[in-house]
């Protein structure tokens, strides 16, 4: 099983990377055109080659697959060790996904510096493939903070007017919670002798031990995902980096967190996972319902949808800690269906505020006179963005609520109350931005979608309800790993010794 | 007779400066060029006699026992030659604008420099405590003139004042030390003082004297907290050129002492001088990031910076022994984190004040932070460099500085010490704010002046090269690491 059977994961990871590298050095601003079509032509190959992972993926297969392994670091015994399980699959081919999404939004926004915007936009991609993908603490360390270089220049260079105090926050907040995980990857390191994440799986620790760890590594996700109440950063994140940043911000960046403790969290420290289980589902339910309530009263449409993202992923934090099949596939779900829909979200806004410069909700209304096509996009990923059947936004939360009622009654009753308020602030929004009576001058003159916008909406439209309707391929691809994974967490380690 | 053979790069650098010195009187300003490339045709000399001797990985001793060469001798002073060279390149269109290469005294600036890394390497090959304080008092009296080079200006003369002040009474702490040390083993050779330290009648109150005068001499040539005063005043102070002199290669000859001294000379007491070094650390990390974050001025910043960079690095000598127990491999991969460490930074500050002196020209010194204020659209490729130079001291992965900061939390968490290796990470975190200060005024902040980058092609190929090597040194950090660790594990074993 440890053979280098396959090099599909690193050309995800490298194929993007060298094409950023690539636009970056031949890219200037005379030949804007010319840099377009490359990263276009990059960001669709990189998307290619994450295909032939779905369809060469065992659903039935335990453990890891495309495993890649050589040595990089021996002294250290630090390997360059990739692999996918059903977990993992499709945050890889979901990143790649988005990258084309981001580049065709970038399209002909983005003016001054256009290749190192799409440089950076293809290497964070490739970039957070290998967080996905890295199986050596170590290495998945690299890629994780890794990412934050380009996301910083993303939002610092082509950000909005608050550019620079949004940036440097994202970096610290996210800076103090990995350094403290790279405290906790030594330590492990020097229990166990091996970097590799599957060893220490195996690890026994002591409760004690575990805690630290789960502390740990707690610092580094939550800030990420990002849980209440180190969430301050994302709001202003989201409003001042550029549609594109937004987009890969809520789409990817924050699964890396959820990612993690699934990887990490769980499967190290199981005891203590059971232990602060409570903990976290109350940070969880807090996240759900209060950042919920936040959104209601927001004035612009950017944080709002910012809000929104901190309480759907409230949703797949309470999902990871109910042990349950149901619950954990459910938190996995809406992790993907959270990409398409927010990134899509994302995107609208971007629409919109190119046209007006404008993110505050009050300076619309009556959009739908104008601007039909977009309307009804707009209409469909707010009702998926409130979890309607038949979207990929109801898969999600409907089977992390079936899981919550499993565990506990009365969380899932606080789970399925706090769907109101995603109605609540989603539709209401919708219904000041897109009807209504005109009232501005501008939205009367506003422009209905360009081929470019209703091609990259359509796309991830039919992706949204494709996922709502038929959400078999990716809860088949899950099934074995979760399986796995909960019956993992289940057994103690502190008896292991 | 005498085996001279571990002394030969030594002894071809006296010769080659003295002839550079000789033949620098006869040439004329505009023919200074001559000097630069004799010097550093010199250097690559003296880097192929000692990698003549790199093969051997033995210790060979001379000038009875009291120098010797061995792999981390080696490889220390194949370093500082790098420095050195690196610097004169940077520095030769800087020097030559400022006047400091003209003049009856332009040659001096080579034959100085030269003349510091030659007492670099009798400190980084010497195994008696005079011959160690000899080579440090030489390359200290080089580095006092150079940052005097520039008499009438007023900044350069009070740095040399400062500078050498108190580098005297660092010296004097030394010696004293010293004094100390041969009034309590009889001997000035460390192998005879690691022996009748270790032994029971030793006495070991006087040593722990001995000790407490040497780290505060080792901490003032570091430029470790409380003993960091200097540090500040002369890095700003100096022709830029000079700071990358002192800043650069001495570090590397610095950690050759700390180690020859504390560790080769006095392990038996490495509880009683680790407590000491824990203390000047943890100091150092607090005092140069918090300080460096209100600073305006890049050299000043660089320089809090480059205290709170010694701190980490002693992370790794107070790690080599724990809880009284001695493991030679544990020690060994403590040391090399350091020396590794050291290296890093001696690469990423030659990178960065490099930058500086691409950027400064005729009668312009770009040592303000703003002074770089869009300089990711007067020179993209620059700015790049400098963004990977500030992202690898901050310490981000995938540059060489994560792998330095990472290879020294290793050895810190190995011997369990998890407090310190939590005060360590947050200090940095603390770090990383005024270097992605510098990168958001590089990068987001709109150009203040548009004057075109003036630089020769030679300086621009090393400058790039310096950077791609912190890109490089981070995806394939392994060999490095490894080169570190044979030759301390080779060092101590001998």
């Amino acid at each position: 099983m440890m053979q280098s059977t396959s090099i599909l994961l690193s050309l995800a990871i490298w194929l993007p990377i060298a094409f950023g590298i690539f636009v970056i050095a031949v890219g200037n601003d005379e030949n804007p055109g010319l840099v377009r079509i490359i990263s276009l032509i990059g960001a669709v190959a990189s998307f290619l080659v994450t295909l032939p992972l779905s369809t060469g993926f065992d659903n039935a297969a335990h453990g890891m697959q495309f495993v890649e392994h050589a040595s990089w670091i021996a002294r250290f015994n630090v390997n360059y060790f990739l692999g996918i399980d059903g977990i993992s699959l499709w945050l890889v081919i979901l990143t790649a996904f988005i990258s084309i999404i981001v580049v065709v939004a970038g399209w002909v926004v983005i003016e001054k510096r256009v290749a190192q915007y799409m440089g950076s936009f293809l290497i964070l991609s490739g970039l957070m493939i290998g967080v996905f993908c890295a199986l050596d603490g170590l290495l998945f360390y690299v890629f994780f903070e890794a990412t934050l270089i380009p996301m910083y220049i993303i939002i610092g260079i082509w950000g909005g007017a608050n550019r620079v105090y949004a940036s440097f926050k994202f970096f610290l907040y996210t800076l103090m919670g990995s350094l403290l995980t790279l405290v906790a990857i030594i330590y492990l390191y020097s229990l166990s002798k091996s970097f590799s994440i599957l060893d220490w799986h195996q690890l026994p620790l002591t409760l004690h031990q575990q805690i630290l760890i789960f502390l740990a590594f707690l610092a580094a996700f939550a800030v990420k995902v990002p849980m209440w109440p180190v969430h301050t950063w994302l709001p202003d994140a989201h409003v001042e980096a550029p549609t594109g940043g937004s987009v890969v911000l809520a789409a990817i960046m924050l699964k890396l967190g959820a990612y993690g403790f699934l990887r990490f969290s769980l499967p190290i420290a199981p005891d203590a996972s059971h232990y602060l289980s409570g903990f976290i589902i109350t940070l969880s339910l807090i996240a759900v319902i209060y950042i919920g309530l936040v959104a209601l009263v927001q004035t612009d449409m950017k944080k709002l949808v910012a809000y929104s993202s901190i309480a759907h992923m409230g949703f797949v934090t309470l999902g990871f800690f109910m042990f349950n099949d149901m619950s954990v596939q459910g938190g996995l779900v809406q992790m993907i269906s959270h990409g398409f829909v927010s990134g899509a979200m994302f995107l609208c806004i971007g629409v919109l505020y190119d046209r007006v410069h404008s993110r505050q909700i009050v300076d619309y209304g009556g959009v739908v006179n104008t601007m039909p096509k977009f309307a009804a996009f707009f209409v469909l990923f707010s009702m998926a963005n409130c979890g309607l059947p038949a979207t990929s936004g109801f898969v999600g939360e409907f089977m992390v609520i079936i899981g919550a009622v499993k565990f506990n009654f009365w969380i899932g009753l606080l789970a399925a109350t706090a769907l109101i308020f995603g109605a609540a602030y989603s539709l209401w929004m919708v219904k000041r931005v897109v009807f209504g009576a005109v009232v501005h001058q501008h939205v009367k003159e506003l422009v209905d979608l360009s081929s470019r916008e209703f091609l990259m909406l359509a796309v991830l439209a039919i992706a949204v309800l494709a996922m709502g309707l038929y959400p078999e391929p990716f809860t088949a691809a899950m099934q074995t790993s979760v399986t796995d994974l909960l019956a993992h967490v289940a057994k103690t380690k502190i008896n292991a010794f | 007779m005498m085996n001279f053979t571990p002394a030969y790069p030594e002894i071809f650098l006296l010769l080659a400066i003295a002839a550079i010195l000789l033949i620098d009187m006869f040439l004329s300003d505009s023919k200074r060029v001559v000097t630069h490339y004799l010097s550093l045709f010199a250097l690559v000399v003296t880097a192929l006699l000692t990698m003549s001797d790199l093969g051997s990985g033995t210790s060979e001793y001379t000038f009875n026992n009291m120098f010797l060469s061995d792999p981390m001798s080696n490889m220390l002073k194949l370093f500082s030659y790098l420095a050195v060279a690196m610097t004169l390149v940077y520095s030769r269109q800087y020097s030559t604008d400022r006047g400091i290469l003209g003049g009856e005294l332009g040659g001096e600036f080579y034959v100085l420099a030269l003349f510091s890394l030659l007492g670099q390497m009798v400190m980084i090959s010497g195994n008696n405590v005079l011959i160690i304080y000899l080579g440090l008092e030489l390359m200290s009296l080089a580095l006092y003139a150079l940052v005097a080079l520039r008499r009438n200006n007023v900044g350069s003369t009070e740095a040399a004042m400062k500078y050498f002040v108190l580098g005297a009474l660092a010296s004097g702490f030394l010696l004293y030390g010293i004094s100390m040390l041969y009034g309590a083993t009889g001997t000035l050779d460390l192998s005879e003082i690691a022996r009748i330290s270790s032994s029971v009648t030793a006495n070991k109150t006087i040593l722990v004297f001995a000790i407490v005068f040497i780290v505060s001499g080792l901490a003032f040539k570091l430029g470790a907290a409380p003993f960091h005063m200097w540090v500040p005043d002369v890095y700003q102070g100096s022709p830029t050129a000079v700071t990358l002199l002192l800043g650069a290669a001495p570090k590397l000859a610095a950690f050759a002492i700390c180690f020859r001294l504390l560790v080769e000379g006095l392990f038996t007491l490495a509880v009683d001088w680790q407590q000491m070094l824990i203390v000047l650390s943890v100091l150092s990390m607090a005092v140069g990031n918090i300080v460096a974050l209100a600073q305006t001025n890049l050299k000043r910043m660089l320089a809090y910076s480059t205290i709170s960079h010694m701190g980490f690095m002693l992370l790794g000598f107070v790690s080599g022994v724990s809880n009284g127990h001695v493991d030679l491999n544990v020690a060994a991969s403590a040391y090399a984190s350091s020396m590794f460490y050291v290296i890093t930074y001696v690469i990423t500050t030659l990178g960065t004040f490099g930058m500086i002196l691409l950027l400064s020209r005729n009668g312009f010194e770009a040592e303000q932070i703003d002074d770089l204020k869009g300089l990711s659209k007067r020179s993209p490729w620059f700015a790049l460099v400098m963004l990977m130079l500030m992202f690898s001291l901050a310490g981000i992965p995938p540059l060489m500085g994560f792998y330095a900061k990472f290879s020294v939390l290793q050895a810190v968490l190995g011997t369990g010490q998890v407090w310190l290796a939590v005060v360590a990470v947050l200090f940095s975190l603390i770090g990383a704010f005024y270097y992605l200060r510098v990168v958001k005024v590089m990068w987001f902040d709109e150009p203040a002046d548009d004057n075109k980058i003036v630089a020769g092609a030679e300086m621009r190929l090393v400058l790039s090269l310096n950077g791609l090597a912190v890109i490089a040194l981070g995806v394939v950090p392994e060999s490095l690491m490894n080169a570190c660790l044979v030759a301390i594990t080779k060092t101590l074993a001998s």
